[in-house]
């Protein structure tokens, strides 16, 4: 509607690295944040959604409301100094915000495009909202909406079936090595996001044991509580090779932390057993000439990338039709959001009456032959004077001043009444 | 009889053809449906080559596998029903095509060779001859499987190492169970392999007089065994697995045809029945 506009705020892991995402002061539980976003002065309806990857608000505010300062004080806290959140944060408006917010339900906006993962998320994130009554028509509409494109692009477009990432990737040629990944063993040197993030998949693929080796104890033990894994020093790197099938390495190391000459004897105490090594640390931590020792796999970020390639062009053509759907059913929102506003909501109505005074005119006068023009003329003015009678209350209803922050529910309500609810 | 015989060995043939075609195009496009038609053919071949050999068994009064032409299709029909065996136990996906390749060329080369039926030699009238050869043939269909998973691993294993991904990446099952493969179909055809060397003894005690001649085809199939013998020792002390068994099971394949064909054709001797 004119007067409001909707308002999307965010960080998300393309803009902001996790070190920062993790100090925000909106990434744990709901509740309080809800109360406090709806605290802030101007703001009609509000909602957030916090995941690992990213964390966004959406608010319906009056359009000259000074909110965005207000919010983006809550989002970051005392972590960011004010100057430094423009290069973090991004913000949409309006139709802008309605397309990214389909973009992010119908996970094209994800690290991972095509993953699951998010739509649930975003429900989750609606519920809570919903459940403290910080949602309203708009918002209520809106995220409805962002659900239904979701599962709209899952039926009609292929993007959830190929390996679009490069952790999808990493577990795809370990399956190709191994078969299953049902009781391997992964390793993780250092304990990078990425290292994570690749450990997550495999464990989500029934791998047995997650152990962590990282130089600093404490973020290794971390790490593998999470996994429910053993920490362990990197000191013991080379015993643990042994039983390990799987390697993820991401150390900040300068340099190659483990030789051709190293591995070799610990593929004879494995028995040839074949081992998979994932390199996606930059500088690399695997010697490449690894790759040449028989039944070991070697694969750092570039060749990694590269099978992500070879699914890219597949995937693009679906990445494209899946964004045609968002473009379609945002322009959709659109014109909904514009059918809220009193203005056409006052002209339809009066269109309504006036087309239904024709129809009915029309269909009794031609019955009424023999009456005179004047007296025809008679009946055509009674019957505009009984419909603008009757419509006098509800179109002064709608263009109330004095409750002017209710104009959607008003304007719901007449067209539901009127039955002027588009189609869509 | 001889005209069915005739004319089923021409059926066979062409269902094998249709097989592999079936197959090719399975592998190409990776439908379902094909595949079902693919498997019900290689059922269809099965069955046609195990009314073949038993209807040559009737029309010759003895086991069909001393001349070349009834050697390639009992090895043919070994393939196919050690390949069922195998398949009755695990998957391993695309496999079939492999062995309906294997399959339609052997049919093809039985195809090229003589028909006629000779009298059985007199050394050879024995209840050895479907023991002895009948076990060797079927040592060999199983060795012929690992060299299949062989060249299939190998296919998978250079892409993967390469990391260039073509043909046979989506198509190929995964090494682990290429390999699995490897050392089911090794195991199977080594035992009978040396039982086939065993009772070849016996029978040559009893037919020649002694144990071993060192005949080319006995010196052959005694390299083959300890080829064999090398792979499947490394594999089960040292852990020798991937790349190297499948090497060895081309190698070792390479030397199963060699004592087969090569020696009755080059080196000739005593065993040479099938000429």
């Amino acid at each position: 509607m004119p007067s409001d506009m909707i308002l999307l705020l965010g960080v998300n892991h393309k803009t902001t690295p996790l070190a920062v995402r993790e100090q925000l002061a909106l990434n744990k539980g709901y509740e309080e944040p809800l109360h406090a976003l709806r605290n802030i002065a101007g703001c009609k309806e509000c909602y957030l959604l916090s995941t690992c990857n990213r964390v966004e608000i959406v608010v319906v505010a009056e359009a000259n409301a000074q909110v965005e300062e207000d919010i983006a004080k809550l989002l970051f806290g005392t972590s960011v100094a004010p100057e430094q959140r423009q290069d973090y944060l991004y913000v949409y408006r309006n139709n802008e915000a309605v397309h990214h917010l389909f973009m992010v339900s119908t996970s094209l906006d994800s690290m991972i495009v095509g993953e699951a993962q998010i739509l649930g998320q975003l429900k989750e994130a609606y519920r809570h909202a919903a459940e403290i009554k910080c949602t309203g028509p708009v918002l209520n509409r809106l995220l409805h909406k962002s659900f239904s494109v979701a599962k709209r692009v899952r039926s009609e477009t292929q993007i959830g079936a190929s390996a679009v990432s490069i952790s999808y990737a990493a577990v795809e040629l370990a399956k190709k090595i191994f078969g299953t990944l049902e009781n391997k063993n992964v390793l993780l040197i250092g304990a990078g996001e990425m290292a994570e993030l690749a450990a997550e998949h495999l464990v989500s693929q029934g791998v047995s044991k997650v152990v962590v080796a990282n130089r600093t104890l404490s973020r290794a033990m971390e790490l593998a509580r999470r996994f429910n894994g053993t920490a362990v020093s990197l000191d013991e790197l080379f015993s643990q090779l042994e039983q390990a099938d799987i390697v993820i390495s991401s150390t900040g190391a300068p340099n190659i932390i483990l030789h051709k000459k190293d591995v070799k004897p610990i593929m004879r105490t494995r028995r040839n057993e074949p081992i998979f090594f994932i390199d996606i640390a930059v500088p690399r931590d695997l010697d490449p000439e690894l790759n040449d020792l028989n039944n070991v796999y070697l694969y750092d970020i570039d060749d990694l990338h590269n099978v992500v390639e070879i699914n890219k062009s597949e995937r693009d053509k679906e990445a494209v039709k899946a964004r045609r759907i968002v473009d379609e059913e945002a322009l959709k929102f659109q014109n909904w959001l514009d059918g809220l506003s009193v203005v056409p909501t006052i002209t339809a109505l009066r269109k309504k009456a006036d087309d239904i005074c024709q129809a009915e005119l029309e269909r009794t006068l031609s019955r009424l032959q023999h009456l005179t023009a004047d007296e025809q003329k008679a009946i055509a003015k009674m019957a505009s004077a009984i419909s603008s009678k009757l419509l006098h209350d509800p179109l002064s209803y709608l263009k109330d001043e004095n409750c002017q922050e209710q104009n959607e529910v008003k304007v719901e309500m007449i067209r539901a009444a009127f039955g002027l609810v588009d189609k869509d | 009889m001889g005209e069915i015989s005739y004319l089923l060995f021409w059926v066979i043939l062409a269902v094998s053809f249709t097989n592999l075609i079936f197959y090719g195009i399975f592998f190409v496009k990776q439908q379902e449906s094909i595949r079902t038609l693919a498997r019900m053919t290689l059922v269809a071949v099965g069955v046609l080559q195990t009314l073949y050999v038993l209807l040559r068994f009737l029309q010759t009064g003895y086991t069909p596998i001393t001349s070349q032409h009834e050697t390639i299709v009992f090895f043919a029909w070994s393939i196919t029903w050690a390949y069922f065996s195998f398949r009755w136990r695990y998957t391993v996906k695309n496999f079939g095509v492999f062995i309906s390749l294997l399959l339609f060329i052997l049919i093809l080369l039985a195809a090229g060779a003589s028909r006629t039926i000779n009298p059985l030699p007199p050394a050879l009238q024995s209840w050895w001859l479907p023991i002895h050869a009948g076990i060797s043939v079927i040592s060999y269909a199983f060795l012929a499987l690992a060299f299949c998973g062989g060249i299939m691993y190998l296919l998978l294993e250079r892409e993967l190492k390469s990391k260039r991904f073509g043909y046979f990446f989506s198509r190929l099952p995964s090494l682990d169970s290429l390999d699995q493969l490897n050392s089911h179909c090794l195991a199977t055809g080594f035992v009978l392999l040396t039982l086939g060397i065993i009772t070849g003894s016996i029978w040559a005690r009893q037919a020649w007089g002694t144990y071993w001649h060192w005949d080319p085809k006995e010196t052959w199939s005694l390299i083959t065994w300890f080829l064999y013998a090398a792979q499947i020792h490394q594999r089960f002390s040292a852990g020798w697995r991937g790349k190297r068994a499948a090497v060895m099971a081309v190698v070792g394949f390479a030397s199963v045809l060699f004592t087969l064909w090569g020696v009755t054709f080059l080196l000739g001797g005593i065993h040479s029945y099938a000429q």
